[in-house]
């Protein structure tokens, strides 16, 4: 079970959240001008990283706000956690 | 190698057993191998067998970071069915149980290959519409698969909870009656034995720690064993199949997750068939020691961690006591987690990268045990030919940029 901090609510099971995927994929800025490969890339194409990963957390049963999380992903530790913009 | 049968036994029994040579040797590393097979796992050493008997590639390493059958084959729930959706995947996996039900003869080596039958069970109308597709698609080319009614289930299995007034009715169900269960360990034993009998390195403690590549074209390995050329190199390291791939600097399109499974104490024999419920996320089947293994969905988020959440295990446990009512006072044995590498589509990637001589078997998700042996044999075909077998070409790295997706969630994400 992990303990997820929200930065709003603070630290609560990971029960009431919903994992978002990998972070830091920007929706393309001009859709139009993306080749089949770089669109592949953005859809499907993830580090998966094994250790620090930053990934999206949503507290669907809290506050229902989207943030992102940093994580071990051998150990499962969290490293910390951050809103949109600001870094923690 | 000693050939394994009756008269066999019965000799060196009269000689006490102890002229029994190991199944497979220790190999040391050669400097340069014609191909080289990242991964001792039952996909990676079936390539091997495969390479070697069937197309004369004798010059072939299997490099193993751990210890022979260490990952994936020795943690999955062993169950074996082909009926899948989509004529890709039903033809491949079919494919692959016509392998499993003369594998044992094959490699001389017992893989207590027992088709008891895997029962599919719906919960609502609409599952039951998707099972009967389901079952016609399987028809169609050529798997046996069967529309059951609910008393049908019920005769099949007359443990299960029928009655209307559960958690989870049972409305029906399908059933593929070749399908089963196999040994998982001794089909990594029984390919290790057969390749290494036919001149493959199983080179163990052996962890890949670099690919080198020049003009676009792999060269050689960098291991903690030293430095070995190749003149291809197969990757299938499922689990990390993103980690190896990064150090040819390619990306997958796989998330990796753990996928638990739970063991219970010994039963009499209580019922014969693989009972699955891709709704509830629970499948269960009993060993032939008794015990009961039971398998969940996978954890959401990406995690190469081998725990798991406990939460998974709370919800398959509350599924198998609403199905079972009668094993509600089973105690668990044990429990465990292996990584699986999860596709967007569910399919597996059987594939040539966009470097020359380097090649993939990975993502096969939840469900890559069942597809062993066929998995092997078109892998090796990749290998030896450079160029896909018909039966893998769909499932090609480059489909995720042409769209041409196998997308099996429906048969494969969920239930094994």
């Amino acid at each position: 079970m992990l303990l997820i901090p929200c930065p709003w609510c603070g630290p609560r099971e990971d029960d009431e959240f919903t994992f978002g995927g990998e972070a830091d994929i920007p929706r393309p800025a001009d859709p139009d001008a993306l080749t089949d490969e770089q669109w592949a890339d953005y859809l499907f194409m993830r580090d998966n990283r094994r250790g620090r990963h930053r990934e999206q957390w949503c507290h669907t049963a809290g506050c229902r706000r989207w943030f992102i999380v940093e994580r071990d992903t051998v150990t499962n530790e969290i490293l910390g956690a951050s809103t949109y913009g600001n870094s923690s | 190698m000693q050939f394994y049968s009756l008269p066999n036994l019965i000799r060196r029994g009269l000689r006490g057993h102890r002229d029994w040579t190991p199944a497979w040797r220790k190999a040391e590393p050669k400097p340069s191998y014609d191909v080289v097979i990242v991964g001792a796992g039952g996909h990676g050493l079936a390539t091997a067998y495969y390479l070697a008997k069937l197309h004369g590639v004798t010059n072939v390493a299997v490099l193993e970071r751990g210890w022979l059958g260490g990952g994936n084959i020795g943690r999955n729930t062993a169950i074996v069915r082909s009926n899948y959706l989509w004529d890709a995947s039903a033809h491949i996996y079919e494919f692959s149980l016509k392998l499993w039900e003369g594998l044992s003869q094959e490699l001389n080596y017992n893989v207590m290959f027992s088709q008891r039958g895997l029962l599919n069970i719906g919960h609502s109308e609409q599952e039951m519409r998707d099972l009967a597709r389901r079952v016609g698609a399987n028809q169609l080319n050529g798997i046996d698969a069967e529309l059951l009614s609910t008393h049908e289930v019920s005769k099949l299995v007359p443990i299960l909870n029928t009655s209307p007034h559960t958690r989870y009715p049972v409305l029906g169900g399908t059933l593929q009656r070749r399908g089963g269960v196999a040994r998982h360990d001794a089909v990594a034993w029984g390919y290790a034995r057969a390749a290494d009998a036919l001149g493959v390195d199983i080179v163990e403690n052996c962890e890949v720690t670099g690919i080198r590549t020049a003009n676009g074209r792999v060269t050689s390995l960098e291991t903690t064993r030293g430095e070995i050329r190749a003149g291809a190199v197969g990757l299938v390291v499922a689990g990390n199949a993103s980690v190896l791939a990064s150090m040819a600097g390619i990306r997958l399109p796989i998330q990796s997750h753990p996928l638990q499974a739970l063991v219970t104490e010994p039963l009499k024999p209580v019922f014969d068939p693989v009972v699955m419920s891709s709704a509830v996320h629970v499948y269960i089947h009993q060993t032939d020691r008794g015990e009961l293994v039971l398998g969940a969905g996978i954890d959401a988020p990406v995690s190469y961690d081998l725990n798991g959440n406990f939460r998974i295990i709370e919800h398959v446990l509350a599924a198998v006591c609403e199905l079972f009512p009668i094993f509600s006072r089973v105690r668990m044995l044990r429990q465990w987690a292996g990584t699986v590498d999860v596709c967007p589509d569910a399919s597996p990637i059987i594939s040539g990268t966009p470097i020359k001589g380097l090649f993939m078997n990975c993502g096969w998700g939840t469900g890559g045990f069942k597809a062993t042996p066929g998995s092997g044999w078109v892998f090796a075909h990749t290998l030896a030919h450079q160029e896909p077998h018909p039966l893998n070409e769909p499932f090609s790295l480059d489909r995720f940029t042409t769209g041409a997706l196998i997308d099996e969630h429906g048969a494969a994400a969920v239930a094994h």
